[in-house]
């Protein structure tokens, strides 16, 4: 059993949530993740760490599914049922000069620590944060810590410039030279779209795969990507990669498979 | 020489166990067990003994239980096989104790190993396993996963007076036996219990920890544990290779067994992780996984499941008893038949395209290669299960500066179980790839003579 120690609300349907786990936050990582389980019959979710000191390790969640949605009736001082991790390749924080990274709605926050990676390294970072409305966008305060520029896109224009990442992206690639490198992580089809325009304005370009996990640690073989032609684990080869030759269309096609089951669930959740 | 025919094992009905996950082999009654008991001649040098992996006194505990002595029959087992319940019920005796027994002759050998189950069972309802050990001489040492090599070894380190932690990395123990083996075949509260008597024993046992994520071997002995012993078996599942293989619909044994059996799939709506099936089911395969698999299938109502199998059936490997009983809950087998394409439909999975094989040369394994013939066939299908072999998984091998690997990710170790890190053992599947539970058990088992030797040297 896992402690939570504090929790906040950041926004609308965004919370953030700090777990008592020191066995997860001794080799903690940018770019790992823990496998969450919120009571004995939940099910296993993958959550990325954004932050983590000695013993406590944060996480950030959408209230979306039915998993996130249990987790959001959680206070501080309840427990949590498995909290198992570090898990996944610590992110590959290249030798670049410029990088610009792009997050669509709750995917700011599994961003934020690779851009602090990148910071601290001495490199120059900006974001791009894009949100259907202004009440999905999150942790502005902790980007404008870090980088040089925040650009802000919301579908509706309640805040920044209307319309999407890409928009703002393809001005950044086509106006400052000295941008090396993109990260993405978002949604599939978010995704696929900025590496199309990572690649067409050549330049290189890292992706966080987000498939169905069952255990998290390379048993169940659900969470697989092709890239290149070659089948991945996400859980164990990933689930950063080099976003380039990424099977975009098959995840998103795997993504779906049990959508019927997880809204079935999540009606049942009402009931409860 | 004895004549008198075996004992037979009373089984659920075929058709009605169909509808659910009870066991199917229902166990000897005293009667039964004694009447099989009294088959035994009692062999001066019992073959076997020689060929039990943990060599069980099998000749003695048979005897004990004539007498009626069940308490000293299952302290008999118990000495050398702490999981007797389990063992009983999954172990392919054909190929070991049974398959070696003398009246196989003249006859049919005696059947150890639902001897075996019935005083494991007798020992479990009477809590026999429940007796002090060595006190505890405060030297730490780690035992990395919960499953048959890590259990046996836990057990036997403990006995020998040492502070053994078990790490797992999932949230239940017990490792291929909770997540891998379904209950119509190993009910869970047998597992659940075996544990039990290793906490009473004063095995410690810590959960959702990955050994190579969370704790590395490194930091197990910064932490204090003076050796460790890897069993953390063979969990990834081996692919096809064949095209569509990432289509919806397409599972992996692992995964299929692993939503019903560790996350509960099948009592859903309790459980929140569902299992998405079709009515006709292809499990690609012919060991124990491919049964399990293929059974499970068809307690989850599938209308349809088969076996795709690209040799004959005398080379199956699964236990026969599985056999049997897959064939009588209406599993079709498919033999000679090679999956080669994988045909979907926007995504998902509907046809898989298979070759005819014959049987050529023996190959490297002694069972006849199985050779294209250039004749294809291909079957509907609504999902397919891959179930042709699992490998160790990689984190450890990833995580650990100096360990010694196999090409195929199997830890290398030496005469004495000793991996290429000193005060670092391995058994089990992670060092032979997938193997059975109660080879695992003999390897946990001897590792931990070894760790005691070491220990003796480096230690005090």
């Amino acid at each position: 059993m896992y402690d939570i120690v504090e929790k906040r609300i950041l926004q609308n349907d965004i919370e953030w949530m700090r777990v008592r786990a020191p066995f997860v936050a001794r080799n903690a990582q940018p770019g790992h993740f823990v496998m969450v389980r919120v009571d004995a019959d939940g099910e296993r979710v993958p959550l990325t760490i954004v932050d983590h000191d000695q013993t406590d390790v944060v996480i950030i969640y959408q209230k979306l599914g039915y998993t996130t949605r249990q987790l959001s009736f959680k206070q501080e001082g309840d427990t949590l049922e498995t909290f198992q991790g570090p898990l996944g390749k610590a992110a590959h924080i290249r030798d670049k000069q410029h990088v610009i990274g792009v997050a669509g709605g709750v995917g700011s926050a599994p961003l934020l620590p690779q851009l602090k990676a990148y910071k601290e390294k001495g490199i120059r970072v900006d974001a791009i944060l894009g949100a259907r409305s202004q009440e999905y966008l999150i942790l502005l305060d902790e980007y404008r810590a870090i980088c040089d520029h925040v650009y802000i896109t919301t579908d509706d224009g309640s805040l920044g410039q209307e319309g999407r990442v890409t928009d703002a992206l393809k001005i950044r690639l086509e106006t400052d030279a000295s941008i090396d490198h993109v990260i993405a992580i978002g949604p599939a089809i978010m995704m696929k779209y900025v590496v199309e325009m990572a690649k067409s304005h050549q330049r290189s370009v890292d992706v966080s795969l987000n498939p169905i996990m069952i255990d998290g640690t390379g048993m169940c073989g659900n969470c697989r990507v092709s890239i290149a032609g070659k089948t991945f684990f996400a859980c164990i080869d990933g689930p950063d990669f080099a976003g380039e030759a990424v099977d975009f269309d098959e995840l998103i096609a795997r993504q779906s498979y049990y959508k019927k089951e997880e809204h079935d669930c999540f009606l049942r959740l009402k009931d409860e | 020489m004895n004549k008198i025919p075996r004992t037979p094992m009373r089984n659920q009905d075929a058709i009605e166990r169909r509808n659910h996950f009870l066991e199917v082999a229902l166990g000897y009654s005293l009667e039964e067990a004694r009447a099989e008991a009294a088959r035994c001649i009692q062999c001066k040098n019992p073959r076997c003994v020689v060929a039990c992996p943990v060599r069980v006194k099998i000749p003695e505990f048979i005897k004990l239980l004539l007498e009626d002595a069940l308490d000293e029959a299952f302290e008999t087992i118990y000495e050398d096989n702490i999981l007797p319940s389990i063992c009983g019920r999954v172990c392919p005796q054909e190929s070991q104790c049974e398959g070696a027994c003398i009246l196989n002759i003249k006859s049919e050998s005696v059947a150890i190993g639902a001897l075996e189950r019935f005083v494991g069972d007798y020992g479990m309802d009477k809590n026999l396993a429940d007796k002090p050990v060595k006190e505890n001489n405060g030297i730490k040492v780690a035992v990395v996963g919960s499953g048959p090599a890590g259990l046996a070894n836990a057990a036997s380190m403990r006995r020998k007076g040492y502070d053994v932690t078990i790490f797992e990395a999932l949230h239940e123990y017990g490792g291929v036996l909770s997540y891998g083996i379904p209950d119509f075949r190993l009910p869970k509260d047998i597992v659940k219990n075996e544990i039990d008597n290793l906490k009473k024993m004063g095995v410690t046992f810590v959960r959702d920890v990955v050994v190579g994520k969370s704790i590395t071997i490194e930091q197990l002995f910064e932490d204090g544990y003076q050796s460790v012993f890897i069993g953390s078996g063979a969990g990834l599942p081996s692919a096809l290779g064949v095209a569509g293989e990432n289509l919806n619909g397409v599972y992996y044994a692992n995964e299929f067994l692993t939503r019903v059996n560790l996350m509960k799939a099948r009592n859903e709506p309790l459980s929140k992780t569902p299992m998405k099936l079709g009515d006709t089911i292809a499990v690609v395969g012919g060991g124990n996984v491919a049964m399990d698999a293929a059974r499970t299938a068809k307690r989850l109502g599938a209308k349809d499941v088969f076996i795709l199998y690209r040799r004959d059936r005398k080379s199956l490997p699964a236990r026969l008893d599985e056999i049997h009983h897959a064939e009588d809950e209406g599993i079709d087998l498919r033999l000679l038949t090679n999956p080669v394409e994988l045909i979907g439909e926007n995504h998902v999975v509907k046809q898989v395209r298979c070759e005819k094989m014959k049987l050529g040369e023996p190959d490297s394994s002694g069972r006849q290669r199985p050779l294209p013939t250039g004749e294809f066939v291909t079957f509907d299908i609504d999902n397919i299960i891959i179930a042709i072999g699992q490998k160790p998984n990689p984190i450890i091998k990833d995580n650990t500066l100096g360990l010694q690997t196999q090409p195929w990710g199997g830890i290398i170790t030496d005469e004495f179980q000793m991996t290429s890190l000193p005060g670092v053992f391995a058994g089990g599947d992670v060092v032979t790839g997938a193997a059975t539970v109660i080879l695992a058990m003999g390897a946990g088992k001897d590792a931990a003579h070894h760790m005691d030797e070491y220990l003796k040297t480096t230690t005090r």
